[in-house]
């Protein structure tokens, strides 16, 4: 296979909340909960931003960040799980507003936190077979955890667009590895504002199993283990599962390091590992290997081995990098959260 | 604003996309068919609009209509591209920091929905440059 990823660009509003300030709304021990899930604070959206307005900051970042011609992106698929509309699809604004319509095909895809990355996996089948010669996959998110459950102290807003093709890889995608079932852990109805989840049945059977098999699913048929990567990057719905699942594969703390995002922004879900892979990128140098498996809830994980090429050095700056997107955030007491996550209606 | 006035205008609200005079070398936006000082002998193109500029001047607006009330107290701009054409327009940002001659530049936000079964209406605020 000789496709990668050609550019990049990664949006993360700019409001944040600290875990405290959730905790203190419903009397619960703040230091406990910044233990337990090794998140220190969570990105808010404004109030007129939604999962399009992010998908099309990060989908223009990328065209910047490498110069592209956004007339020549052939597929653009959005992978989200708060889409604004039950039906017209988010990708026709993004695609719209980044001047890449009318030529193109594009849908909107839908695995809790793993739509970005089956995006970028279908993109990856369009331009190795030549239908199109660049495809956008975008993940992107402004989450929601109902009042006072354990979902709301991670739920964060933020969106990645990755575009693949032959052409100026800045990062070679080497292969892919899915490993997908049925597995009821987390779940929302239609209509209903905010998911359901199976409490502990999350863990073990959920996220562990799923990234497990898939890391090392990929590892195996490529020959590769994990002393061969320099960065490795898991999907993020808190600090410890990653920072856990890492050493369980026999990655190094080093290793994750530079995609850990999740302690300063929060889960950005569809976003999360995506996220993670454009952190790494901003440091990586060339011939650099990474290693990224994503989670979805329902579940599956999708596993990537790239390696860097020197173009990276090339393109890095033309985009504003994830550390600049966290640096300067805006605190927020929860008053101000509710009136922004619309959790007060007029 | 009704859906198909939308629709007619979601390229140029999308994207600042509006027109420019190749015999006199004005900028207009919104797009004009006609040049304004040419007449019939301009020469009318379009013309994508980079995105940046500086507060003229600007109010911070308290009380709105019904489509507004949530983003309420905002503040409401006269922003000057840097091509030259004026437009008003929402800038976020803190109401200590918002000042007269404030470089900004062009973000994609909600403008606004008809109700929670309305369509939603997307296009272009401003934040500052330094963001
Ligand atoms: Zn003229």
């Amino acid at each position: 296979m000789s496709v990668g990823i050609v550019s990049y660009g990664v949006y993360i509003p700019r409001y944040r909340i600290k875990v405290e300030e959730i905790a203190k709304v419903w009397g619960a021990n703040a230091n406990s909960i910044i233990d337990g899930l090794m998140v220190y604070e969570k990105s808010v959206p404004d109030m007129d931003e939604d999962t399009i307005t992010i998908a099309v900051e990060a989908a223009r970042y990328a065209i910047n960040r490498a110069g592209i011609n956004p007339q020549k992106i052939g597929a653009l698929y959005t992978g989200s799980e708060s889409h604004p509309y039950a039906v017209k699809p988010s990708s026709t604004v993004v695609a719209e507003a980044v001047g890449a319509t009318p030529d193109l095909t594009l849908a909107d895809f839908e695995f809790a936190c793993k739509a970005g990355t089956a995006a970028i996996q279908t993109c990856m089948g369009m331009v190795d077979s030549d239908m199109i010669e660049l495809g956008m996959a975008i993940g992107s998110d402004v989450s929601q955890g109902a009042p006072g459950d354990a979902l709301e102290y991670t739920a964060a807003a933020g969106g990645v667009a990755y575009i693949i093709g032959k052409k100026n890889q800045v990062a070679k995608i080497e292969s892919t590895y899915s490993f997908t079932t049925d597995t009821p852990d987390f779940w929302r109805r239609e209509g209903m504002p905010y998911p359901e989840h199976g409490g502990r049945f999350t863990g073990e059977p959920g996220y562990f199993k799923h990234v497990t098999s898939a890391a090392q699913g990929l590892m195996k048929r490529m020959g590769t283990k994990p002393s061969d990567y320099d960065y490795a990057v898991f999907h993020q719905p808190n600090g410890k599962f990653p920072t856990r699942v890492a050493k369980m594969l026999g990655f190094t703390n080093e290793q994750i390091k530079p995609g850990l995002v999740v302690p300063r922004l929060g889960n950005t879900y569809s976003g999360s590992c995506m996220m993670g892979l454009a952190a790494t990128l901003d440091i990586a140098k060339p011939e650099d290997r990474i290693f990224m498996t994503s989670f979805g809830s329902g579940a599956g994980s999708d596993a990537f081995s790239f390696e860097v090429t020197d173009k990276i050095e090339k393109i890095r700056n033309g985009a504003p990098s994830v550390e600049k997107m966290l640096a300067n955030p805006v605190y927020i007491n929860y008053a101000t959260y509710a009136r922004h996550k619309g959790k007060i209606k007029l | 604003m009704s859906v198909p006035r939308f629709w007619r205008r979601l390229k140029n609200l999308y994207n600042l996309i509006g027109t420019h005079c190749k015999k006199c070398g004005g900028f207009y936006y919104p797009p004009r068919n006609m040049c304004p000082r040419c007449r019939r002998n301009g020469v009318i193109v379009p013309f994508k609009y980079k995105g940046t500029g500086e507060v003229v001047t600007f109010t911070i607006v308290h009380s709105a209509a019904k489509d507004y009330a949530m983003l309420t107290p905002y503040i409401l701009a006269i922003i000057k591209l840097d091509e030259g054409p004026r437009l008003t327009s929402q800038v976020i940002c803190s109401h200590e920091d918002i000042h007269i001659g404030m470089k900004v530049k062009s973000a994609f936000r909600k403008l606004g929905e008809e109700s929670d079964r309305g369509m939603i209406y997307y296009g272009t605020k401003f934040i500052p440059l330094e963001n």
